[in-house]
């Protein structure tokens, strides 16, 4: 850590760690309402769980990526932050706003759009923190040095503001109502949030391989390139069956087979700068999370998106177990791990010790990891009779959800793992190591 | 790595290639898009042979002919421009490039009155599989040429040897297209 300022992203990584205990434990109650249909029914409905899962899972990402700017901005611009106190009380208003939703979920105060069921004011107070956020960074940036990773992850930040405004927009016909819905979800997760990704990796293997700056923007930016070449109309791959012309079939399916491009080149960049660089760096527990990230992004994100992609194979697959097994490693692999590499690898450095409880922390990857990859393919296999039982032979859904019930206990089994996986991460993250340090010995490799 | 050459070695083979290297990464992925359209067309052509037929019976292969020997022509313009700059010929130079764009919108021209022919006939893009393939592949093809008119403005009014280069690269990947599309869309039976 170069610059005070910088600091400010400790209350991010710790609100961040906060809810993503949260998201696991509640996504562990959802998996297990799966198997005990009628648990707690009268008190949280399945809905409600559901929701509360899937908001804290992407504000804890997203709180994550704030506080990856707040630190790697300031080092990049080799400068302060424009203004530590506004990061501050951006962030107490955003996890106010956060803990406002949820327990008006509870309440049943909310809207029907999936992951976008936020009050109307809740959406306009999460635009104040963005705004909020957007100017200090910029400030930051401006009156800064500026690089390649400052620049593609300004974009991606602000492409996240900017795409999130659509889900203000809500327009009564139901086709254009999704159309608009996929601009934030798509345009997120599979275009803007990638190029957070792929700074906050460029940054973390400038940092820690010692690779010449050069090369990794070179990376960057082609990464980038494929990302958003790929991804923008690759939207198209939602746009089937839900009322669009059926061009899109052509569109969606040739755009999208191309998005595990970007992912597959993530792969060869951290495994190359690591190889290049050599292994030196004390925090081989970041090192790890940043090649856990880049492989189980390639295989959630790209392998299992690319399973379901094509028009004719999700005529039979659309919105069964298959997508949830999707959905859960491409999360998982892409936006949980770099996020988690980023706060192995700042939360030593902002705390002043040295890379304490590595053992620990790594066994974290091994058994979360191990745990989330058991869990695709318990949903998966789940998928694949699903789609045979509803879509082929024609049983009714209730029907095969007793087919499946079998694998869902296996999704519970891992979910369980995934808990205990988190706690040991958030633990070692969190709470100090013996070996507590006055200074930390390395220096980051430029 | 503050040497030029070394820097642009670190490109792998893409640094032996003229122009930015960056240019290639996306020619590669285009030809990428266009290589999985023309397979899917494939595909759906053993699919729906009739409705192939019948489709491409409906096409002008006169426009398309055309078309072909605009772009052909063009590209060699554009590679004309590239060898006059290397010979320092500021003036052939801008006179090839204004020769390429020139055609390029003559190709444009050509393209609209085709579409506009076909859509007389009925033809949409969600008429059949043949014509949704046609209009979508003709369509993204048309938008590299309109994009490719861009970057022949900019490398007319930015002049250096390596812009010369990128810009002129991408204008023979939109010409090299075009020589793939034609045949398979108009010509094959």
């Amino acid at each position: 850590m170069k610059y005070q300022s910088q600091k400010v992203a400790l209350y991010y990584f710790g609100g961040a760690l906060a809810l993503f205990v949260v998201q696991v434990l509640v996504g562990t109650l959802a998996g297990t309402i799966y198997v005990v249909p009628n648990l707690l029914a009268d008190v949280i409905p399945f809905n409600i769980v559901r929701m509360i899962h899937t908001n804290a899972l992407i504000v804890w990402l997203l709180m994550g990526f704030f506080g990856c700017a707040y630190y790697l901005i300031p080092e990049e611009a080799e400068t302060e932050l424009h203004s530590p106190g506004l990061a501050i009380l951006q962030f107490w208003l955003f996890l106010a706003g956060a803990l406002a939703a949820v327990v008006g979920y509870l309440f049943h105060i909310h809207v029907g759009r999936e992951f976008l069921e936020q009050p109307l004011w809740i959406k306009l107070a999460i635009v104040v923190v963005a705004l909020m956020f957007l100017y200090n960074i910029t400030l930051t940036v401006l009156k800064g040095r500026k690089t390649a990773i400052t620049n593609v992850l300004l974009l991606g930040l602000w492409g996240i503001a900017v795409f999130f405004l659509f889900s203000l927009y809500n327009p009564s016909n139901l086709i254009l109502d999704k159309m608009f819905w996929w601009w934030v979800v798509h345009l997120w997760v599979e275009g803007v949030w990638e190029l957070v990704m792929a700074s906050v990796l460029a940054f973390l293997m400038i940092k820690m391989t010692g690779v010449d700056r050069e090369v990794v923007e070179k990376w960057l930016y082609v990464i980038i390139a494929l990302a958003l070449f790929s991804g923008i109309l690759g939207t198209g791959h939602h746009y089937y069956w839900i009322g669009t012309p059926a061009y899109w079939q052509w569109i969606g399916s040739i755009f999208s087979t191309f998005e595990v491009l970007p992912f597959f080149a993530m792969v060869i960049f951290t495994f190359t700068m690591v190889w290049k660089g050599g292994r030196n760096h004390p925090n081989k527990a970041a090192l790890l999370w940043s090649l856990g990230c880049s492989v189980f992004a390639f295989f959630g994100a790209g392998v299992w998106g690319f399973l379901h992609t094509l028009a004719p194979i999700n005529y039979y697959t659309h919105g069964t177990q298959v997508t949830a097994a999707h959905g859960h490693l491409a999360f998982y692999g892409a936006y949980v791990m770099v996020n988690i590499a980023m706060f192995t690898y700042a939360m030593p450095q902002l705390l002043g010790r040295a890379p304490y409880n590595q053992v620990l922390n790594m066994v974290g990857f091994w058994v979360t990891s191990a745990a989330m990859a058991f869990m695709t393919f318990a949903l998966t296999f789940a998928g694949v009779v699903q789609v045979h039982l509803q879509r082929v032979l024609g049983m009714t859904y209730m029907d095969v959800q007793d087919q499946v019930s079998l694998f869902y206990w296996f999704r519970l089994g891992a979910g369980v793992f995934v808990v205990l996986g988190v706690l040991m991460i958030v633990w070692s993250l969190v709470v100090p190591g013996a070996r507590t340090r006055e200074a930390v010995g390395y220096a980051p490799a430029e | 790595m503050s040497e030029p050459s070394a820097q642009s070695d670190s490109w792998g083979v893409l640094s032996s290639l003229p122009g930015n290297p960056i240019m290639w990464v996306l020619i590669l992925s285009e030809l990428l898009v266009f290589g999985a359209f023309l397979l899917g067309f494939g595909g759906a052509r053993l699919v729906y042979p009739d409705v192939f037929r019948a489709g491409q019976a409906a096409l002008d292969v006169r426009m398309g002919g055309i078309n072909t020997l605009l772009l052909v022509t063009s590209g060699l313009l554009a590679a004309l421009a590239v060898e006059a700059r290397r010979a320092d010929r500021f003036g052939t130079m801008r006179l090839c490039l204004g020769g390429a764009g020139l055609l390029g919108v003559a190709f444009l021209v050509i393209k609209g009155l085709e579409w506009s022919r076909e859509a007389a006939l009925g033809h949409s893009l969600s008429s059949d599989t043949f014509f949704t393939l046609f209009y979508l592949m003709t369509g993204f093809h048309a938008a590299h040429v309109v994009m490719g008119l861009v970057v022949l403005a900019i490398i007319a009014r930015y002049d250096s040897l390596e812009n010369l280069e990128t810009g002129t690269a991408f204008w023979h990947m939109v010409d090299m297209i075009w020589l793939l599309l034609f045949p398979v869309l108009y010509l094959t039976r």
